[in-house]
């Protein structure tokens, strides 16, 4: 196999990482502080059509970045009151608020479009597109020349591969997921907030006995889940893909549930986690490639059954034990 | 003394519901001493102290902190009024460091290094001026119990709080780290802090307070100086002179052993010892009574001999050694062998509470070949009608078998678990608090059935917080302290006072001296 | 003293909840620009005005109330089984093995067989997070969202690699040989005399899930097993007490709740599509967890809460066929439901509580 091959498989799998990643930061706040969130697909799902739909009918593809985040938020907003102010319990509301996601995104987009549940295909303007780094051979390299990028690409050296190739020509959306790993650690670790958000979903009891409010910081928690979830279900609709389609989240945010089990609750194995559920996906759809390397065929099903197998795996504690935080799941009563 | 008092209640009252926890409370605690706040359980000592930190708000009454009337809605209140509290069950992040506990909710910016680093210099000045030496920098779960009660003296210390209140903070500490945290609580008398200690053990009162309140069923029954008091006396405060009830009962006529138990020891999940290598007997036709103070061991006795937790040592049942850590060492076993057990808490174990009546009366025997209408269904209506005979016989009020048990009160509850363990026909009866929160009325037909049931030549096992109840249905009377028997009394060479100091820990020659 | 009668309990929140259902899904109808009375009257026609509507309705049915039952008892037991979608499609699994390479001579005794396959499988299938929970103390809910996920994955490989025929193009076993098809409404009333629609797809599954819904019911109030369960699930300290074993209640109860989502493949894989697909559970799964929820956990309740979700998808599907208003309004209904039994119940429960509770002082008072 060629190195270009690779890189090309590399950067294919940071196309894909990326959601994973964005859903996976999300489950992070959600759960540290206490609330499982099961509901990331659907939140996608939602913000995927509605930054579609916003991006489209205003060309603005900002706009529908926001409209993704919006939505997001609201279904964000009705976890938060079923899971915190009234107690209930937060696997069922979670299911729910997937289910709702489904059903109205494709009830909505039939509407609005009237072409079967999706939105119409976005144009570059009303999309993320690639950003091209300084020095990087990109389009307009490819224009100047006269030539075919690949081809250009092709004839660079192997540095000049991977950067053209692999680092530049992702839209910003990819870039800030990648950036939102320190960020997240750092917001986790060295800030006040961050300390204040691991103790609830630890020990809820330590953070009231405090004087800090548990419902503020897990209603924070939520929503910045909500946040995160919508700029993932952007980048689906709007980056990796030109527009919504029925289900088009097809069980990311589970996986990004699977990885967050797989990357213990960190935000750097959650990048490690994702990034290697994103190579099984790139590897899906290059099934001769492990053949090529290994001489061994492996089924694509299996490649799509990997990150849940490993995760089961993991949760049997047979490879490390993965603890989810203490209080996760369970509504903050106070009581002596 | 002239100056304000650090704390003063005034006619503080706090309902949960029908239950007055608290009626009409006043104290006032001078600054830089120990005050004790001593009570039997449920006596509502907790929720005074709740109400303090503001985690409960008061039905009536006031607050003044330092002679200024205080609000404290809620435990932000409490901390800005130098109120600091060290709770029975820690409130501590188990996988955070001993600094990051420290610094959470008390953090100076938004940024968490500043404030580490402050607080690392402020524990080192503490741990000079207060001899409270821990590694900052170990996680709390690695630490022993008596540490992590230092963690959170220091999470309050950290806070400016110059009131200390500490809830039952011997509780869970070895004699050894309990020494320790008296020495603690002097040094910070000394810095001029004033500390209150809620405890129910009498000796910890004697030995380290300045004054003591009692309180009895949710009224401060007195205030003392520590110096010119004793045991005795507050024992008796404590247990307060009630009408003794009179259980009449012929003298026992004990007849072959039934139950023997050499070097039962048991060991919690977190490797405390709770049980010490306890041995006793008890024969056909006699009642043991175990006196003690809630949490030494007895609930632990029961549970082990009842099948609900797994021991070692050697119990033996008509001669034959029970299983107790294997297979037959679940409760379904013991019931075969021929043990009823009315367990202390009936409404999350002894009952399930949304269970009809007549489900609860089949409940621990539904294998019991009588309630089977063949080898696949249970025979409800055979339950039913039995269900109805006992609830007549024990005249359970309503009568009515399709009532859920959370809709009887506690006095018919626990008539309901009586007459199923007692209609049993044992060998062997454990029974636990029988009378805990049971009306008058009810406490002495169960009172009566226990008698009863002796008499007609059963080993009954009696366990209760209650000293009255102990010493009169008692044949014998073992007294539990700190997982170990203390001393075996018979009920007419005993009293109260004695019994009281046996149950503190206290034997007889320490009480001389 | 109850803060409310039981009756409010069992009827009044989830009548509540539905009609808050129904009301948003209303205007979510009138959002889309169409007339929701218009819509109703077309799904009660379409679902309940022909036999054949009525046909569709009772196939929908026959399928929820498998799973709505699984959900239901293992709800009993306090345990949340999400996995009925993979334990479903297992299920068709072991009916397309038993019907396909087992020559029956008489659809009888295939239907035994199937059935007995299909509750192996799904069983099988809750197996392994049964015991992860037990032992290993890996929550169930996760791993059964895990092994729906490799359930799809599985029957894919399978499907395309080895159950389907050569030359054939999409992921699907081989049409069932005749002998293992199964008698429609239709047959089974034709020979009391009663008209009944020939191309409704309900078959005599729906008997066995009737028998069923009274199966789970004697389990659950009628035998030790049952009985201990319930307490199991309401009380463990109080298990503990009575010494009723944790692992055996959890274990043998997913057995149970795994076996009847899988026992709904004899309905759809045997009894509808003769042949087994892909995506032959669609939702079913997940639609359990609703019709449960409504039906308040107790078979009789899900009996009817499974043929109100039999009659939402089929007068869904006449929807979608005559308005502009796609199936997923179904969907939406059901989430719903779902967020309001399930998740907000106390949003329902609390003011209605505080109204019984001033009702009762007004009548003592």
């Amino acid at each position: 196999m060629a190195f270009l091959d690779l890189i090309q498989l590399f950067d294919t799998t940071i196309r894909l990482a990326t959601p994973l990643l964005l859903a996976c930061l999300a489950g992070l706040y959600s759960e540290r502080a206490g609330i499982f969130d099961i509901g990331l697909e659907g939140k996608m799902l939602a913000a995927a059509f509605f930054s579609a739909a916003i991006a489209y009918s205003m060309g603005s593809v900002w706009m529908g970045l926001l409209a993704g985040i919006g939505i997001s938020l609201a279904l964000s907003a009705i976890h938060g009151l079923a899971s915190i102010t009234f107690r209930g319990n937060q696997l069922i509301s979670g299911l729910a608020i997937t289910m709702l996601a489904g059903g109205m995104t494709v009830l909505v987009a039939q509407s609005w479009f009237a072409q079967g549940g999706r939105t119409p295909s976005l144009t570059d303007d009303s999309r993320f597109t690639g950003i091209e780094l300084p020095f990087a051979i990109g389009p307009s390299e490819a224009e100047a020349a006269g030539r075919p990028l690949s081809q250009l690409i092709a004839e660079a050296g192997p540095l000049q591969q991977i950067y053209s190739e692999l680092i530049s020509g992702h839209s910003i959306l990819v870039y800030i997921a990648f950036a939102l790993v320190p960020l997240t650690w750092w917001v986790l670790y060295a800030t006040r907030f961050g300390l204040r958000l691991r103790a609830v979903g630890e020990n809820p009891a330590s953070v009231d006995t405090a004087g800090v409010s548990v419902v503020g910081l897990r209603y924070a928690a939520v929503m910045i889940c909500g946040v995160l979830c919508g700029i993932a279900g952007a980048y689906l609709a709007t980056a990796l893909q030109a527009g919504f389609v029925k289900d088009m989240t097809a069980g990311r945010g589970y996986i990004a549930l699977a990885a967050l089990i797989f990357a213990k609750w960190r935000p750097w194995y959650a990048l490690s986690a994702t990034l290697l559920f994103g190579l099984f996906q790139a590897l899906e759809l290059r099934p001769d490639m492990i053949e090529n390397v290994t001489g061994v065929a492996v089924q694509a099903q299996l490649l799509g059954a990997l990150p849940y197998i490993l995760t089961v795996v993991i949760l049997a504690g047979f490879v490390g034990k993965a603890i989810p935080p203490r209080a996760g799941g369970q509504p903050y009563v106070k009581e002596r | 003394m002239t100056s304000a008092p650090a704390i003063e209640l005034k006619g503080i009252s706090k309902a949960f519901g029908p239950v007055q926890a608290n009626k009409d409370i006043s104290i006032s605690v001078q600054p830089g001493t120990i005050h004790g706040i001593i009570g039997e359980n449920g006596a509502g000592k907790s929720t005074l102290m709740s109400i303090l930190y503001g985690f409960y708000k008061a039905d009536a009454g006031e607050i003044y902190i330092k002679g200024q009337k205080a609000h404290i809605t809620d435990s932000q209140a409490a901390i800005a009024a130098g109120i600091g509290m060290v709770f029975q069950h820690f409130k501590l992040v188990e996988n955070f460091t001993v600094l990051e506990n420290i610094v959470l909710g008390a953090e100076d910016g938004a940024l968490l290094r500043p404030s580490l680093r402050k607080a690392r210099k402020e524990l080192r000045h503490l741990a000079d001026e207060y001899e409270l030496n821990v590694d900052p920098d170990t996680l709390i779960e690695n630490l022993s119990v008596g540490h992590q009660q230092r963690v959170e003296i220091l999470k309050a210390l950290y806070r400016k709080a110059d009131i200390l209140i500490l809830d039952e903070p011997t509780g869970v500490l070895t004699p050894a780290e309990a020494d320790q945290l008296f020495r603690i609580l002097d040094r910070l008398r000394e810095e001029g802090k004033t500390i209150i200690l809620i405890t129910h053990k009498l000796r910890e009162i004697m030995d380290t307070t300045d004054t003591v309140s009692v309180m009895r069923r949710g009224q401060m029954t007195a205030t003392v100086k520590t110096a010119e008091t004793d045991p005795e006396q507050l024992a008796e405060l404590m247990v307060g002179r009630k009408v003794l009830l009179q259980v009449e009962k012929a003298p026992a006529q004990p007849a072959q052993t039934i139950l023997e138990v050499e070097n039962l020891s048991v060991t919690d999940d977190k490797g405390v010892e709770r049980l010490k290598n306890v041995s006793l007997n008890i024969r056909a036709g006699e009642i043991l009574g175990i006196a003690g103070v809630a949490g030494n061991g007895q609930s632990e006795l029961m549970e082990v001999l009842g099948g609900m937790i797994s021991g070692q040592g050697t119990v033996r049942l008509n001669g034959d050694a029970l299983d107790l850590t294997g297979k037959h060492s679940d409760g379904r076993s013991r019931r075969a062998r021929g043990i009823a057990h009315v367990p202390e808490d009936r409404q999350s174990e002894g009952l399930i509470m949304d269970f009809h009546a007549w489900e609860n009366v089949a409940f621990g025997y539904h294998h019991d070949a009588k309630y089977q209408k063949n080898a696949l269904f249970m025979d409800n209506a055979a339950l039913r009608a039995d269900t109805q005979a006992k609830m007549d016989k024990f005249d359970v009020r309503p009568p009515l078998p399709w009532l859920a048990a959370k809709n009887f009160s506690g006095g018919n509850q626990q008539k309901i678990v009586v007459a199923r363990e007692i209609e049993r026909n044992p060998d062997l009866l454990l029974i636990g608090q029988p009378t805990r929160g049971v009306d008058i009325g009810a406490i002495e037909f169960i009172h009566k059935q226990i008698i009863e049931l002796r008499d007609q030549g059963k080993a009954i096992l009696l366990v209760s917080v209650e000293l009255d109840e102990i010493m009169s249905l008692s044949d014998r009377i073992a007294v539990m302290f700190d997982g170990e028997i203390m001393g075996e009394r018979l009920p007419q060479d005993t009293n109260a006072q004695e019994l009281g100091l046996l149950m503190a820990g206290v034997t007889a020659s320490e009480g001389a001296a | 003293m109850e803060k409310m009668p039981k009756w409010a309990d069992v009827v009044l929140i989830p009548l509540i909840s539905l009609i808050l259902a129904a009301a948003i899904s209303a205007l979510v109808i009138l959002g889309i620009g169409e007339d929701p009375i218009e819509a109703v009257k077309l799904m009660v026609q379409g679902a309940l005005g022909s036999s054949n509507g009525w046909g569709y309705t009772l196939y929908y049915a026959t399928n929820f109330m498998f799973t709505g039952l699984a959900v239901a008892v293992a709800f009993h037991a306090s345990l949340f089984n999400i996995g009925g979608e993979g334990q479903a499609m297992l299920g068709g699994l072991g009916v397309a093995l038993v019907c396909l390479f087992i020559p029956w001579p008489h659809w009888s005794i295939a239907l035994i067989a199937a059935s007995g396959a299909a509750a192996l499988f799904g069983a099988a299938w809750a197996l392994i997070p049964a015991y992860l929970q037990v032992r290993r103390g890996s929550h169930v809910v996760i791993t059964t969202i895990m092994f729906n996920f490799i359930a799809f994955s599985l029957l894919n490989y399978v499907l395309v690699n080895q159950l389907r025929p050569p030359r054939a193009m999409d992921p699907a076993s081989a049409k069932f040989p005749e002998a293992t098809h199964l008698p429609s409404l239709h047959d089974i009333l034709g020979t009391v005399g009663i008209e009944f629609s020939k191309h409704a797809p309900a078959n005599i599954s729906l008997l066995i899930a009737i028998a069923a819904c009274v199966g789970v019911w004697a389990l659950i109030w009628r035998t030790r097993f049952g009985f201990e369960l319930r307490a199991f699930g309401k009380s463990e300290s109080g298990a503990r007490y009575a010494g009723i074993s944790p692992f055996k209640i959890t274990i043998v109860t997913m057995l149970i709740s795994g076996g009847l989502a899988g026992m709904m493949a004899i309905n759809n894989v045997m009894g509808e599509s003769e042949r087994l697909v892909l995506n032959a559970v669609e939702g079913a799964g997940f639609i359990g967890i609703a019709v449960s929820l409504m039906g308040r956990n107790h078979p009789f309740g899900v009996f009817l809460a499974a043929i109100l979700f039999g009659f939402l998808y089929q007068g869904g599907a006449e929807l979608a066929l005559w308005t502009n208003i796609p199936r997923e309004l179904i969907v939406v209904i059901q989430a719903l439901v779902i967020l309001f039994t399930g998740a907000l119940d106390n949003m329902v429960r609390m003011p209605l509580e505080r109204i019984f509770l001033a009702l009762n002082t007004k009548k003592e008072g």
